[in-house]
């Protein structure tokens, strides 16, 4: 029997950024169908007549939750310039970008905390209660997510590891994701309420 | 010998003596910490076999149940979730976790990687799903099924629900990104061996489909929690669920049977697998069965449908078809590429009996499932529903029976005997067949889903005794085999490295396979890489080229 020609080692084929995009990819269908079965509701309540679906009285506090939206854009730019930055070996900007994204996540996590603040709902109050809290919750916990990726993103580059761009890469990935999460969340929850 | 590594004798044995010289209490920590994937592997496959073992066991109780309600062998209280247990633990507790066992412990091997891609990640996902399995067991025993009256129960049953489910998307995960990423040089995906693809095309449908169901569960979750009924309270957990464990999302997991079998058939006839190309694209389509699950649509056609307007049958139609018929057409594909190589008088190796019939079964549960949704065939709410579950529950276990026997050299270095083991394949098979079609007689006879009272015309008691022999016989199967691996994997004959003559890279490592798998990275140049090493058998055989399409 014959050997089989021996290859050199293989070039990395960035392990890491595929299984994010997969784990984006999971938590978009996680998301969407979550989404999808808060405007089943919605659509069933509101066929009713004189039925209601949000609470009378309860007021989205909107001016936050746009905030978080232009928040999130801020964000994605600054992941992309962490990208940027490391692909080009400036260890200081890429620090510096991360560390602005983490703020706009910790100032996200916040503002959802004041739209929480503002509303004054109760859990157990109605559907649309649990499934606004469900959601939003959610969200906050793909956000902690993000943050924590963000923090061993952070630390692994400004401890040295430089040459691992693949994880700022795949960083930018996940915020985008998220990105996308709160984009589907403000116009489902929020705009069409 | 085909290629690679120091010979077994040195590789196999001295790791398995490494495992014992610290004690019991070193193997452990050694199992438990291990990131090692053909353990990961083989922890799924051990369990998931037991859990079978206590399945089966309740599929004929609950046969038993059909055939005399009045006997109350279950408490008519815990019936509902008794079914429920039945129905979610051989889903998420056997056949998913089998399958994937199977492909976190060899697909590496079939892509000549040294390790798993995110092997951690695998391992908690194993532990999660062993975790949650524990509690979703323990919390229907403690009365916490759907329809439980124990609330606290019913809430630990969701939560557990969502961790074996966390558990599965993870090592599904791992698989799928080590085919995406650490496939040898010169293996493209058109060379990717057909259970490697079916890994893949499985595990991303998994990836896609359960975060769903998750979401759902969580939703789920919180409404009873905080004593809401949006979703049913106690009762509505089937309702709401029930998607993920019935036809044809269940398609999904069950997706690496057509890539077992077409691997066994090109293995039993030493030769290349001919329409190689036809084979992925139907595994691909057998894979398509996710959207099912992502969509959670029951996608039928209506009653009279050809009296329907044309507008109205086309909107039955398209989704019928995409949800129902694309997989089948799939199933068929494969079949149609496995037929072909089977006229050429394969030799009969066990691996590819088991493989053969429970695909074979797998096919039947398909076309049962597309028959199903015909409004016309009048099987809605029936146990034909049933009869279809079953198939391609019992048929993916089935082949992964053969799986075991296939790759068992590969895992603990020797091997099941043929002749002795091939009487369980016939034996699964005949129970399969046995629990399987008596049901699709008693769905034409309307006798009722997920019921234990009825009374319809024709041997109602006849179809459901077949039924319960049929899983009592599967019981008995689970057993033997069990029986003899235990005893043909400890102190069975030593396997050679190539012991099935096989193709691909896997076999081309020793047995069993060292830490590392292999000791060079090696270039691909075709689908069947060893067999561009090996003579050709016979005058009959395709030369040692690549095929076309091959390269």
């Amino acid at each position: 029997m014959h050997a089989l020609p021996a290859a050199p080692v293989p070039a990395p084929r960035r392990q890491l950024f595929v299984g994010t995009s997969l784990a984006c990819a999971a938590g978009a269908t996680l998301y969407g169908g979550m989404l999808a079965l808060f405007l089943r509701f919605r659509h069933a309540t509101l066929a009713v007549p004189q039925s209601e679906w949000k609470p009378a009285g309860v007021t989205v506090p909107e001016v936050a939750t746009n905030t978080m939206l232009i928040s999130f854009l801020a964000a994605l730019v600054f992941a992309q310039w962490a990208v940027y930055a490391a692909r080009r070996g400036i260890r200081s900007h890429t620090g510096m970008a991360l560390g602005l994204v983490a703020l706009v996540g910790v100032a996200v996590v916040n503002s959802q905390a004041f739209v929480y603040g503002q509303m004054h709902l109760a859990v157990a109050g109605g559907t649309y209660q649990m499934m606004f809290y469900t959601l939003t919750g959610t969200f906050l916990a793909l956000m902690i997510i993000g943050l924590v990726f963000t923090a061993v993103t952070a630390f692994r580059f400004l401890g040295g590891r430089t040459e691992d761009r693949e994880i700022v890469a795949a960083h930018a990935m996940y915020w985008y994701f998220l990105g996308a999460v709160y984009t589907a969340l403000w116009f489902v929850v929020y705009v069409t309420k | 010998m085909t290629t690679i590594d120091p010979h077994a004798a040195g590789a196999g044995v001295a790791a398995g003596a490494g495992e014992r010289t610290g004690g019991l209490a070193a193997t452990v920590a050694d199992w438990v910490t291990t990131t090692d994937h053909k353990k990961i592997g083989r922890l799924f496959i051990i369990d998931s076999l037991v859990v079978l073992l206590a399945m089966a066991a309740i599929g004929a109780v609950l046969g038993f149940e059909r055939i005399d309600a009045s006997a109350n062998t279950i408490d008519a209280n815990a019936l509902p979730q008794i079914f429920s247990m039945y129905r979610v633990v051989l889903t998420f507790g056997v056949v998913a976790p089998l399958g994937l066992g199977l492909a976190i412990a060899i697909v590496p091997l079939q892509l000549g990687a040294r390790a798993l891609a995110f092997p951690r990640l695998a391992a908690s996902g194993f532990w999660a799903w062993l975790l949650g399995s524990g509690l979703v067991i323990g919390s229907i025993i403690a009365n916490g099924g759907p329809g439980g009256g124990n609330p606290d129960m019913v809430d630990l049953f969701l939560v557990g629900h969502v961790v074996l489910l966390a558990g599965l998307v993870a090592a599904a995960g791992a698989v799928t990104t080590s085919v995406l990423t650490t496939r040898a040089p010169g293996m493209n995906m058109r060379r990717v061996p057909m259970f490697a693809w079916s890994a893949l095309v499985g595990s991303l449908g998994l990836v896609l489909m359960l975060p769903v169901v998750v979401g759902t569960l969580v939703l789920v979750t919180v409404d009873h929690k905080y004593g809401r009924t949006t979703f049913g309270g106690n009762t509505g957990v089937g309702e709401w669920l029930g998607f993920a464990f019935t036809q044809p999302a269940t398609f999904v997991y069950a997706v690496p049977v057509f890539g077992l079998v077409a691997d066994t058939i090109a293995t039993a006839t030493r030769r290349r697998l001919a329409m190689r190309g036809v084979a992925l694209i139907g595994i691909g389509l057998v894979g398509s069965a996710f959207l099912a699950g992502v969509a959670q649509v029951d996608a039928g056609l209506r009653r009279d449908v050809l009296d329907a307007s044309f507008s109205d049958a086309l909107g039955d139609f398209v989704p019928f078809a995409v949800l129902n018929l694309l997989p089948l057409v799939g199933a068929l594909a494969v079949f149609a590429v496995v037929m072909q190589a089977v006229a050429a008088r394969p030799r009969i190796i066990s691996p590819f009996v088991f493989s053969f019939l429970g695909a074979a079964m797998v096919l039947v549960g398909i076309a049962a499932n597309a028959l199903y949704h015909v409004g016309d065939a009048q099987l809605a709410d029936t146990v034909f529903e049933e009869g279809a579950w079953i198939a391609v529950c019992y048929g993916a276990v089935l082949a992964a029976l053969g799986g075991v026997t296939y790759w068992g050299p590969k895992l603990w270095g020797r091997s099941i005997a043929d002749k002795k083991v091939l009487p369980f394949a016939l034996l699964g098979f005949f129970a399969t067949v046995l629990a399987t079609f008596p049901y699709f007689v008693a769905g034409f006879a309307d006798q009722p889903g997920g019921a234990t009272t009825f009374d319809y015309g024709g041997p109602q008691d006849l179809w459901n005794t077949l039924s319960t022999v049929g899983h009592a016989l599967m019981v008995l199967t689970v057993i033997g085999f069990v029986a003899l691996a235990l005893r043909s994997f400890a102190t069975g004959a030593h396997a050679g490295d190539d012991p099935w003559d096989g193709q691909t890279l896997e076999w081309a490592t020793s047995s069993p396979a060292p830490a590392n798998n292999f000791a060079e990275i090696h270039v691909i140049k075709s689908g069947a890489p060893l067999l561009d090493l090996k003579p050709a058998v016979g005058s009959a055989s395709m030369p040692a080229q690549p095929a076309r399409g091959d390269s």
